[in-house]
């Protein structure tokens, strides 16, 4: 079995006097989307906001493409390759679209086949181009956040609920970004609550309660497993589509 | 994918939102037009008026450092002031260096003399903002109270080391005969060297706000006052920036030294902590952060000061709080309260 | 019975319980134990700054507020009973008089700026604080016929105070008790009374409400306080007792100047003193103010000798001259936030930050 591309192993996190994470394990295979499952307060976010060196990590290791990263700093951690898709979306509201996304490039601006392609993805990006991004809805906004990590090629990018409060339409546009990614090789690192969302582009699976990893496996087999499902995870997650 | 179902109607603003986000840049005019009622004669107006555009300038270029620092950095540094004193004695310095320059005829000499004394001034208190920095603000990161004990402590061992360095008395150096004189309009005498700052405080203006708006570091300072988090996970080290701006924040400071000590053609120690008073209130009604409310709030406080001072001296600085807390009632957060990110 | 007395705020530490005796002795015996008028000017100025400097603890240590007003009240309580006494001529009435308005006008002051400007955020506060302050400190300097202006105000004190008065014929102790005696314990006595008061109040649910406010202000306001009243609170208390000592300065010294009572100086020395001494714990004001006065008062002496005998170095003697007091003052200072967060009374206690 090949390594895997992000391996965490026995990580704890403590948030002042809070000890939120446990004593994470979990991997991420190269390729693919992994999804990260859980109630509210799991310890999901913690977890991605610790890989990217938001928090450090007081216990373990985080692993990446073979190198240690659990005490580099956060713009090391970008540099390695990872991109972060915060939860609050992390827009920059004062500067234009264009403005968001020459900041996500290395260079002084984005490359244009590349831009092209993430036109096709999420055209509003290309509508609003000049607009404030302050000015964009929420789903927009989302877009953007998205469009920001994959401006350049990355090997790895965690996106922690990205269709949290946002309407059917969008979230169907957010999928079939996704699985797009999907096909040009990115691994991706999902949180998500919505389990239809998570069954339609997840292949491999982790669940997350109290700070722990409480099943990892194969999205398929959790998705025909309904059983194993309620036990995991209670009637608090969504299945409407 | 349709765009109308998922896009709603950006609608362009009403003139009432256009309005209220242009208004602050009236306040300018309209002070000044008030000036001009109260003063009554127009000759005497437009004197005080250019006087205090150009104190506004000095102050402006004083205080823009210290706003973008606190925007950015989320550093209060109440040593500032420091800057302006250490900026204006070593401009000083350098000046009477020049003496040769100075002596000699013609404007171009004299000019160069300042320039030069200038660029010494602005590198010293740059490489004196690397070591404030490293030495006393960063331990301190993250604690608002304990930013303003250590470096209002800061100021005061600087403002001694001035002392032990130049000595306890006030410096006089008069301005080179290239900067003095006047231009006359008509009634009104309009000095030359005011004529000068107001052209460079607007030149530092128009430099930042092309800075912050075209360039890629600009970017980075304004993603930075916003959310410096996703600036780092967007891969840039961030502290890097941090000590470039305070060293600009303290340079600027410091050529706000040596103008406003040309201005008054003497200075002392504590000269900066005498301003700061004004560069603080400035600040306020700019709204921290934001460099063109620390433009419009300077020009206000320059106009004010320089009014008040003909109209009614004793008042001259309570007339300036009375003027911070106007703009306070009306906009609590300063004229341009800049976006952060929760 | 004396615990009560304290509000149950104990020293904490063997060590600091003995120093504050000491403290507490030393100055109620002064006159007998220090003879002679500088001893004992030094003996009142320490009563006198302990309250200031607690009650400045009070807002700063207690509540997390950062504040550079304090000398201005301090200076309205002093102007209060001078203006008083010049203008009443010397009488206990005019005492009062002056002391209620000092405190009416310093606490409605404070209720003012604070409900003005502790909405928005704590850093506007201090900014204007310091702005407020410098206007009222210009303002004082420039009404001469009222303030006096920069020479100050000097005045007559009922006799019963001054030392032409004799109040026994024969000396105890070896000491005359004149009416220098009797307002030194004026001084003391209502020293002591306020510091109690105020280890009354910081010990009460206000104190603690105040201290939870300056750990997490927004639990505290989602728990239902409302953080604003009990800041402009402790602001308007901190300003009435920093008034009250202006009142018991302008007694003693029989004058009243923007040097004695307005100056940056006096701020910077009030800082020093609370965070040398111990933020949060008033019994850090005791200790700081004690230390301070008698080090500014005999060490400047010091320091000039120094400064005499490496006159042949370079730059040394200048270091070392009195007048660059404040220079060690202020590295003392910055180092005390570094390594001494919780102050003496803290280390004393075993308390790191």
């Amino acid at each position: 079995m090949p390594e895997p591309l992000l391996s965490l192993t026995g990580v704890h996190t403590h948030i002042g006097q809070y000890h939120i994470l446990q004593g994470v394990d979990f991997t991420v295979p190269d390729k693919g989307v992994t999804v990260l499952l859980g109630r509210n307060g799991a310890g999901k976010t913690t977890t991605m906001r610790t890989i990217m060196g938001l928090w450090q990590a007081s216990r373990g290791t985080i692993r990446f493409a073979g190198r240690d990263i659990t005490a580099l700093d956060t713009p090391a951690i970008a540099r390695e390759g990872i991109a972060f898709v915060p939860e609050n979306m992390g827009i920059f509201t004062d500067l234009t679209v264009q403005e968001n996304m020459i900041l996500a490039a290395t260079g002084s601006a984005p490359d244009s086949a590349r831009l092209d392609w993430i036109f096709s993805l999420f055209p509003p990006i290309k509508t609003f181009w000049n607009l404030s991004a302050g000015n964009l809805s929420g789903g927009q906004k989302q877009m953007l956040s998205v469009a920001r990590a994959i401006v350049e090629p990355r090997r790895l990018i965690l996106i922690d609920e990205p269709t949290k409060g946002l309407a059917p339409a969008i979230v169907k546009a957010m999928i079939g970004a996704l699985r797009e990614l999907k096909r040009s090789d990115t691994t991706i690192l999902l949180v998500e609550q919505n389990f239809a969302m998570a069954r339609a582009v997840g292949d491999t699976v982790a669940v997350m309660d109290d700070g722990r990893i409480v099943h990892t496996g194969e999205m398929a087999a959790l998705a025909a497993d309904p059983a194993l499902q309620e036990r995991l995870m209670g009637l608090s997650l969504e299945t409407q589509p | 994918m349709t765009d109308l179902a998922i896009a709603p109607r950006i609608e362009r603003p009403s003139l009432g939102q256009r309005l209220e986000k242009a208004a602050p840049l009236l306040l300018v005019p309209v002070l000044a037009v008030i000036g001009l009622v109260a003063i009554g004669n127009p000759s005497t107006w437009l004197t005080l008026t250019v006087a205090g555009l150009a104190m506004g300038m000095m102050i402006f270029i004083m205080a823009s450092g210290m706003t973008v620092v606190f925007g950015l950095m989320d550093i209060i540094n109440f040593g500032h002031g420091a800057f302006i004193s250490v900026g204006a004695f070593v401009g000083f310095t350098a000046l009477a260096w020049f003496s040769g320059l100075t002596a000699m005829p013609g404007v171009m000499p004299s000019l160069l003399a300042v320039f030069l004394a200038i660029m010494i001034a602005m590198a010293a208190t740059g490489a004196m903002g690397y070591a404030f920095e490293r030495v006393i603000v960063r331990p301190v990161y993250g604690s608002h109270l304990k930013q303003i004990l250590v470096t209002m402590g800061g100021l005061i061992v600087v403002q001694q080391l001035i002392h032990v360095i130049w000595g306890p008395a006030e410096i006089y150096l008069a301005r080179p005969q290239s900067l003095r004189g006047a231009f006359i309009f008509g009634e009104a005498a309009i000095e030359r060297y005011r004529i000068v700052a107001v052209l460079i405080g607007l030149a530092l203006f128009v430099a930042m706000r092309l800075i912050l708006s075209r360039t890629k570091v600009g970017l980075l300072v304004r993603a930075g006052v916003e959310n410096k988090e996703m600036v780092e996970a967007l891969g840039y080290r961030i502290r890097r920036l941090f000590i470039v701006v305070f060293m600009v924040g303290s340079a600027l400071a410091g050529l706000g030294g040596v103008m406003w000590g040309l201005y008054q053609e003497t200075i002392t120690a504590h000269m900066g902590s005498e301003i700061m008073i004004l560069v603080f209130i400035v600040v306020i009604i700019g709204g921290l952060g934001s460099v063109e409310g620390c433009f419009i709030g300077a020009l206000l406080v320059g106009l004010m000061a320089n009014y008040t001072a003909f109209l009614a001296p004793k008042v001259a600085l309570v007339s300036n709080i009375g003027l911070m807390v106007t703009v306070l009632m009306w906009r609590p957060q300063g004229l341009y309260p800049v976006v952060k990110a929760k | 019975m004396l615990v009560k007395l304290i509000s149950g705020d104990r020293p904490g530490s063997p060590i600091l319980a003995i120093v504050l005796l000491a403290i507490l002795v030393g100055l109620a015996f002064a006159p007998f134990l220090f003879p002679g008028t500088r001893s004992l000017d030094t003996a009142a100025r320490i009563c006198i700054f302990i309250v200031l400097v607690a009650s400045y603890d009070l807002l700063l240590g207690y509540g997390g507020i950062v504040s550079f007003a304090h000398t201005m009240f301090f200076g309205i309580g002093a102007y209060g009973v001078a203006i008083a006494l010049v203008t009443m001529g010397p009488s206990f009435g005019a005492i009062a008089v002056g002391a209620a308005s000092g405190v009416v006008v310093a606490t409605l002051l404070a209720v003012a700026i604070g409900l003005f400007s502790l909405r928005v955020k704590a850093i506007f506060f201090a900014m204007v604080t310091l702005a407020v302050a410098s206007a009222f400190a210009v303002l004082v300097s420039q009404l001469p016929a009222l303030t006096g202006g920069e020479d100050g105000l000097t005045y007559q004190i009922p006799r019963a105070l001054t030392p032409a008065f004799r109040l026994l014929d024969e000396p105890v102790f070896g000491v005359r008790i004149t009416g220098r005696i009797l307002a030194y314990y004026l001084v003391f006595f209502s020293a002591l009374a306020l510091f109690l008061l105020l280890l009354r109040m910081v010990n009460s649910p206000f104190g603690r409400v105040l201290q939870a406010i300056r750990e997490n202000a927004f639990r505290a306001e989602a728990i239902g306080y409302r953080v604003v009243l009990y800041r402009t609170g402790a602001t308007a208390l901190s300003a009435a007792l920093a008034a009250l000592a202006g009142v018991l300065l302008a007694i003693w010294l029989r004058y009243t100047g923007p040097a004695t009572t307005l100056s940056l100086e006096i701020m910077i020395d009030i800082l020093l003193m609370v965070v040398i001494g111990g933020m949060g714990t008033m019994y850090g004001a005791v200790i700081g103010a004690t230390l301070f006065l008698l080090a500014q008062s005999y060490l400047q002496n010091l320091m000039g000798a120094a400064s005499e005998a490496t006159s042949a170095l370079p730059l040394v003697p200048h270091l070392l001259h009195p007048d660059r007091w404040l220079l060690w003052l202020g590295v003392l200072f910055i180092m005390s936030v570094y390594f001494f967060p919780t102050g003496i009374v803290g280390r004393l206690r075993g308390r790191r930050a």
